[in-house]
């Protein structure tokens, strides 16, 4: 998929993703030539086609999870399916940073449902490792929903 | 009418990523398997001619030679593998590096939806939107079935069996995400409607290009318990002259038992209950066969 700019006949650079509400995807690009953005909106059908092929337009800030795709879009997931086991992404393996999580912000955790809880843990973890934060607290947690676009996890 | 671009003309990315994305996705799936040695899937295209209940067989035979075996259920709307497996129940390991299988008292490592699924009778649904399913549902659910394949932490296999549901549609799905596959074993029954839809899954999977094809063909005859009379189930026998599978290798005739539906229904593997069992022996050929192949001697 690509937008082309006709006038300046130039292909537009992917430049924000939103999940604004209501099933809508939105993925705004930007021409490079004269800055004309154009959003592209989807309905809730075209918006579960994309995250059906468990991709995520403009890249993801974060390696994909193991078996996320199946853990985000099943409904009546068995809660106890999984049982967590303490790990980080291999490419995080060895780094330095160690993440310490708050109460408050287990205790956030807490509201997730077991099926994908791990998995969302590994993602707020990373995450904190990449920017270098090193204590979870709720707060940061809203901004790593928001920067990773996880509105609809 | 000006004239605009197309696809291709612009060698210049968008930065959607979504590309590198499904490649990506191929990546990982390819170099999970590579810790896998065979990849067999077992199909037919027809539904009700015992393929899980081979599938569970084939793999508990395979795992008492001392093979590593790996099962997964690519049924994901009618799951049984777990069950006759007998892992129903279990819970799986996640961890960063993969989700770990459930591990069958027979030793083999098995992925079913059934262990996903809160309630066992509940039918498989996806989120929402409610409407809209056949846009979107094929591509789901062989993003699912990629993951059950590539984010198990299988480990290192000598075979991984793949349990495909019926529809000559699902193996198309499955040979898409497996070109490399190793050997597909086609489940047939002596029935003409069975032969005419398997002979569409042979022509499927060699236009494919899959080297290794092998019949299975179940419910061959019936052994009354009593007197060892051996009647036949359906039908008429195809001749060579008229088979509608052309040179495809008969890799194993299974005469019917109703103890092998039943007893591996129950998560016991009638291979392993009864050894004995004229469902049994065969199913032992068939083992010897595939053990054969696993370990590269006969094509």
């Amino acid at each position: 998929m690509k937008f082309l700019c006709i006038p300046c006949d130039a292909v537009m650079d992917f430049a924000e993703r939103q999940i604004p509400g209501d099933g809508t995807l939105a993925a705004v690009f930007e021409c490079g030539s004269c800055n004309m953005e154009v959003a592209m909106l989807t309905n809730p059908m075209e918006t579960q086609l994309v995250s059906s092929m468990g991709v995520k337009i403009g890249g993801r800030e974060v390696p994909a999870q193991p078996m996320e795709l199946s853990r985000t879009s099943m409904e009546g997931g068995k809660e106890d399916a999984f049982e967590t086991t303490e790990s980080v992404a291999p490419e995080n393996q060895g780094h330095p940073l160690r993440v310490a999580w708050t109460s408050e912000a287990v205790g956030r955790l807490d509201n997730v449902p077991s099926f994908v809880r791990g998995m969302v843990k590994r993602i707020y973890t990373d995450w904190a490792q990449q920017n270098g934060v090193s204590e979870m607290t709720p707060v940061i947690m809203d901004r790593a929903r928001t920067e990773l676009g996880l509105e609809d996890m | 009418m000006r004239k605009i671009r197309t696809y291709q003309d612009v060698s210049h990315g968008t930065g959607s990523e979504l590309l590198e994305q499904v490649i990506e996705q191929q990546e990982r799936l390819a170099d999970r398997l590579s810790q896998v040695k065979r990849l067999v899937a077992i199909a037919s295209g027809k539904g009700g001619v015992g393929k899980s209940a081979i599938t569970a067989n084939l793999a508990a035979g395979l795992a008492k030679r001392g093979f590593k075996v790996g099962a997964t259920d690519a049924d994901l709307n009618g799951p049984s593998l777990g069950r006759m497996l007998n892992v129903s129940g279990a819970t799986l390991g996640d961890s960063a590096d993969g989700v770990a299988p459930a591990n069958s008292p027979t030793g083999v490592r098995v992925m079913s939806m059934e262990l996903l699924q809160s309630e066992a009778d509940a039918p498989l649904k996806w989120r929402e939107p409610s409407l809209g399913g056949f846009i979107w549902q094929s591509s789901l659910e062989t993003g699912v079935l990629r993951e059950f394949l590539g984010d198990v932490a299988w480990g290192d296999l000598d075979v991984l069996l793949i349990d495909v549901p019926p529809g000559t549609d699902k193996i198309k799905r499955l040979l898409e995400l497996l070109p490399s596959l190793d050997l597909m074993l086609l489940v047939t029954t002596p029935s003409e409607t069975t032969r005419f839809v398997v002979a569409k899954s042979i022509r499927l999977a060699q236009e494919a290009g899959i080297e290794n094809i092998g019949l299975v063909e179940n419910m061959e005859s019936h052994v009354c318990a009593s007197c060892g009379h051996v009647s036949r189930l359906f039908g008429t026998e195809a001749t060579e002259e008229e088979s509608p599978y052309g040179a495809v290798s008969l890799w194993g005739s299974i005469p019917f038992d109703p103890r092998l539906g039943a007893s591996t229904d129950e998560g016991h593997p009638l291979i392993n209950v009864d050894p004995a069992a004229a469902a049994s022996v065969a199913l032992q050929a068939l083992v010897e066969r595939v053990s054969e192949h696993i370990k590269g001697g006969v094509q």
